[in-house]
């Protein structure tokens, strides 16, 4: 079974993520913002991680930087899913180093179609 | 809906489109006629049925196309088009340096993601085709969404399937909430309307043909002319691509499966190179 780390700062898109997420059997884990994700990361890092943009105390990008420079964090498949929908945004975050982008609202399809396209199913 | 009239519809839609409607589809039929029937001001699908028994060409035609499923993404099923681009575009152009010229046909093209993602792919390869002259011509039998692939104009639900986010960034741009793909892009490919059960001998002959997600909703008659009039639009070393779960096993020797590639089809009296890529 895949790991599949869910960050974001709403409890309810987090659980529907899991659904989904454990639907496609992934095991989930969850982290309400950048700083507790990069230490949920530092005890293990996931396979994948479902990454909102904009969340207080550390953001998706500040993260994705930071998760970067740990020990196998270079593996790790990155999927942003955040209401962020501009060209300006998903290419910063593809500059910074994710691996695919997902536009809110999202449902079952779209991570599927997403996760597929980067190999994770 | 009276049985009668159902059955006269679905051998309608089946004469003109190949399309087959079963019995438990009717409720499919009745709930894609209501918004015609209200479209066109007429008192329900008895309506509609009395219509077309008087051959009301328009509305025949406006029928057949609310009968078909349009549904289409981006790299579809991916491997197919990773296909395309590492084995199938290699292979061509090697064997035909000489013309310097391909010809790619998306028989039914719906809006145009199919015939657009290997128009990213192309483009993507430019340096490779360089100095090439690559068709693509996408048809489907129904012109309304012919026009939208025309548009290339799709919804944020749309390029999310099956589009990587890189080409998002690169191919297209956002207008209001839709995105639009490139003028580069959508100059590569050209849009007709055209239904498979006519004759494509106008449309001349392809190097490779996706004929994708179409058959399954034909019979195995249908399917077979379908295979053999495309057989005749391709050189012996053409490529035929079909759906996830379509084959040509069972339904036409025109085509055998290329061995180590599956989804791809050559035809039954290739050369051998062309069998085994
Ligand atoms: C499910 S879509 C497939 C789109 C695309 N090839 C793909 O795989 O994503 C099927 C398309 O076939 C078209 N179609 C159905 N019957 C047809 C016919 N007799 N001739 C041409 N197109 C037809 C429909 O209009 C519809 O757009």
């Amino acid at each position: 079974m895949k790991s599949c780390l869910i960050v974001d700062d709403s409890k309810v898109i987090r659980m529907v993520a899991k659904k989904i997420l454990q639907d496609l059997e992934f095991e989930t884990e969850e982290a309400e913002d950048g700083k507790a994700a990069l230490e949920a990361c530092q005890r293990r890092m996931p396979e994948a991680i479902l990454l909102d943009w904009n969340m207080p105390v550390m953001d998706g990008i500040e993260f994705l930087h930071k998760m970067r420079d740990l020990p196998g964090g270079d593996q790790a498949v990155v999927i942003f899913c955040t209401t962020e929908n501009d060209i300006e945004h998903i290419q910063e975050a593809l500059e910074a180093g994710a691996d695919e982008y997902i536009m809110k609202p999202f449902d079952s399809e779209i991570v599927q179609a997403k996760f597929s396209q980067v190999g994770l199913i | 809906m009276k049985p009668e009239d159902f059955d006269f519809v679905a051998k309608t839609v089946k004469e003109r489109s190949g399309l087959v409607l079963t019995k438990d589809k009717a409720y499919l039929l009745e709930s894609r006629l209501m918004p015609l029937a209200r479209k066109r001001g007429l008192n329900g699908l008895e309506d509609v049925v009395e219509k077309l028994r008087k051959k009301d060409e328009s509305l025949i035609r406006e029928v057949v196309e609310a009968m078909t499923t349009n549904e289409s993404f981006f790299f579809r099923d991916q491997k197919p088009f990773e296909q395309f681009e590492n084995v199938v575009l290699p292979h061509l152009l090697k064997a035909r340096a000489n013309k310097k010229h391909i010809r790619i046909w998306c028989a039914a093209a719906s809006s145009g993601q199919e015939p657009y993602s290997l128009g990213i792919i192309l483009k993507e390869n430019q340096s490779k085709v360089q100095g090439w002259k690559i068709d693509i011509i996408g048809t489907d039998l129904s012109e309304e969404i012919i026009q939208k692939a025309k548009a290339g104009t799709y919804s944020q639900f749309e390029v999310q399937r099956g589009l990587p986010s890189k080409y998002l960034v690169k191919y297209f741009k956002k207008k209001d909430e839709m995105w639009q793909i490139d003028p580069s892009i959508r100059g590569m490919v050209e849009f007709r309307v055209h239904n498979l059960l006519e004759n494509v001998s106008q449309l001349g002959t392809f190097d490779v043909v996706f004929c994708r997600n179409v058959l399954i909703y034909f019979d195995q008659d249908t399917k077979a002319q379908v295979l053999e009039r495309i057989a005749k639009q391709m050189p012996s070393d053409g490529f035929l691509y079909l759906g996830g779960a379509e084959t040509v096993l069972g339904v036409s020797d025109k085509f055998k499966p290329i061995p180590g590639h599956r989804g791809i089809y050559g035809l039954a009296q290739a050369p051998t190179s062309a069998k085994e890529i």
